[in-house]
């Protein structure tokens, strides 16, 4: 997948890539499993074509696009950001694709658009996690209109320089990398803009657990377990000490100000 | 009238063989990660099968007196301190798992860590409650204690039990993923089921006959 290196500030981190056979082998994609593992193994089945995303809500312009389109919407950039999940691992991870704001300027968002809605695909044919009842289907998860329009969050088709693997959320997902990694949806099927804000698909699974902003902080611990330190992935062996964790996983000189004013314990 | 009783069972290499096996999983744990075999996260791997065997050795141990007396196969209670010392040994690796890898033993941060979380409070007094169980498994402590208060004090295993479930059931708790969590809930229900009706049986028939 051809891109050219994004110029963009604080689009790429000079940090060690993950390998990308960890990338693409320990992944949280609940629609094949649990199991970390599990994606890799089962989501061979995951149909990528045809593909196409429902754009509507309070949009002047709603549809359906295919992907071969949204593939020539913009020019393709690669970006290596963090990527931090809120299980307190992290990886470091090139993707290839665009800014979200790129599409959301294109179909024109009315004035009363404050939130956008991301609805993953939820296939039982072909997604054995979608039957069960850990989460409720389809994933959903969503941002306010000002984070999904920040240039950061990106819009993805592919990662080292690769169309995008099946388990790491064919054909095109969304990566927010100052959020944690449950944040940023995959396998993208419909993109809604709302009023209100969205009910996330964590959010009405442990809302005391997973709130709506889920801001990569390291001064706000899960209820189970602290967010200070982080385990990078691949990094110098089983004994190397943890990463201390860096307040908007390091991304703080460009989004802080979407902030500005929040209590971030509260808006956790 | 017992069942024919299974002679190999008393056989010296029947415990030889039960300790090969119950090694295994930690032979087989450390081995894959000096060789790199454990995925992407070695360290959660290493965490999560040390807590998961902790939790089948377990099982074992509470299993062999139901089996025994359902099976008619006393000899059973020849490999229960062994398993029940395996128990311990594998809460030793978690427990050492977690303060090592999990923690980089900042000692600081474990009390903090230990205090904070239920999860990681109540699998802690799990583990504190095994250290009195093994630190008596010897026949001298046996004999030091006398047999009454031995066994009274090895009831602190069903508090264990109890403890490493509800351990367990929060570590899934936020993934909302307890179907194996039940697995191990119902089996150990199961046992202590058993337990309390060999009881009430036995009291029932007691009474009567010891006169009093």
């Amino acid at each position: 997948l051809a891109a050219t290196r994004s110029a963009l500030p604080g689009a790429v981190t000079l940090e060690k890539l993950t390998d990308s056979a960890d990338a693409t082998s320990y992944n949280n994609f609940y629609e094949f499993g649990t199991d970390k593992a599990e994606p890799a193994r089962l989501a061979h089945t995951l149909k990528t074509a045809p593909w196409s995303v429902e754009i509507d809500g309070l949009v002047k312009k709603p549809g359906r696009m295919a992907l071969e389109d949204l593939l020539k919407l913009a020019p393709m950039e690669e970006r290596v950001y963090r990527l931090r999940c809120v299980e307190g691992w992290s990886m470091v991870i090139p993707w290839v694709g665009y800014s979200l704001a790129e599409l959301i300027r294109r179909v024109e968002p009315l004035g009363s658009a404050r939130y956008v809605e991301f609805t993953s695909l939820a296939d039982p044919a072909t997604m054995p996690g979608v039957r069960s009842r850990v989460l409720d289907s389809p994933y959903v998860e969503g941002l306010r209109l000002d984070e999904a329009l920040h240039p950061l969050t990106m819009l993805a088709f592919g990662m080292y320089g690769e169309v995008l693997p099946k388990q790491n959320g064919a054909p095109l997902r969304l990566v927010v990398p100052w959020k944690y990694g449950f944040k940023s949806a995959k396998s993208l099927v419909r993109i809604r803009f709302t009023e209100r804000q969205p009910a996330t698909a964590w959010g009405r699974a442990a809302p005391q657990e997973y709130g709506f902003y889920s801001n990569v902080n390291p001064n706000v611990d899960h209820p189970r377990w602290s967010q200070a330190t982080e385990r990078r992935i691949g990094e110098d062996g089983l004994f190397a000490k943890k990463r201390k964790t860096l307040l908007f996983n390091g991304y703080e000189a460009q989004v802080a100000s979407l902030y500005a004013g929040m209590d971030l314990k509260v808006n956790f | 009238m017992p069942r024919t009783r299974a002679r190999g069972l008393l056989s010296p290499w029947a415990k030889v063989a039960v300790f090969v096996c119950a090694a295994v999983p930690a032979v087989w744990l450390i081995g894959a990660a000096a060789t790199d075999r454990l995925g992407a996260n070695p360290a959660e791997s290493l965490l999560r099968g040390t807590g998961d065997w902790t939790l089948r050795l377990l099982c074992v141990t509470l299993a062999i007196s139901p089996l025994r007396r359902g099976l008619q196969q006393p000899a059973l209670a020849r490999f229960r301190r062994m398993l029940g010392l395996y128990t311990f040994f594998y809460a030793v690796l978690h427990a050492l798992a977690w303060a090592w890898l999990d923690q980089g033993f900042e000692w600081a941060d474990m009390v903090r860590d230990i205090a904070k979380r239920p999860f990681i409070l109540v699998g802690f007094t799990a583990f504190v409650l095994l250290v009195p169980l093994a630190a008596t498994s010897f026949n001298r402590a046996i004999r030091a204690l006398g047999a009454r208060r031995w066994q009274r004090l090895h009831r602190l295993v069903y508090a264990v039990a109890g403890l490493a479930l509800l351990h367990f059931f929060w570590m899934r708790a936020g993934k909302n993923d307890d179907a194996e969590v039940a697995v191990y809930a119902a089996l150990v229900a199961l046992l202590l089921a058993e337990r309390s009706l060999h009881f009430f049986k036995k009291n029932a028939v007691l009474p009567a006959s010891t006169g009093h």
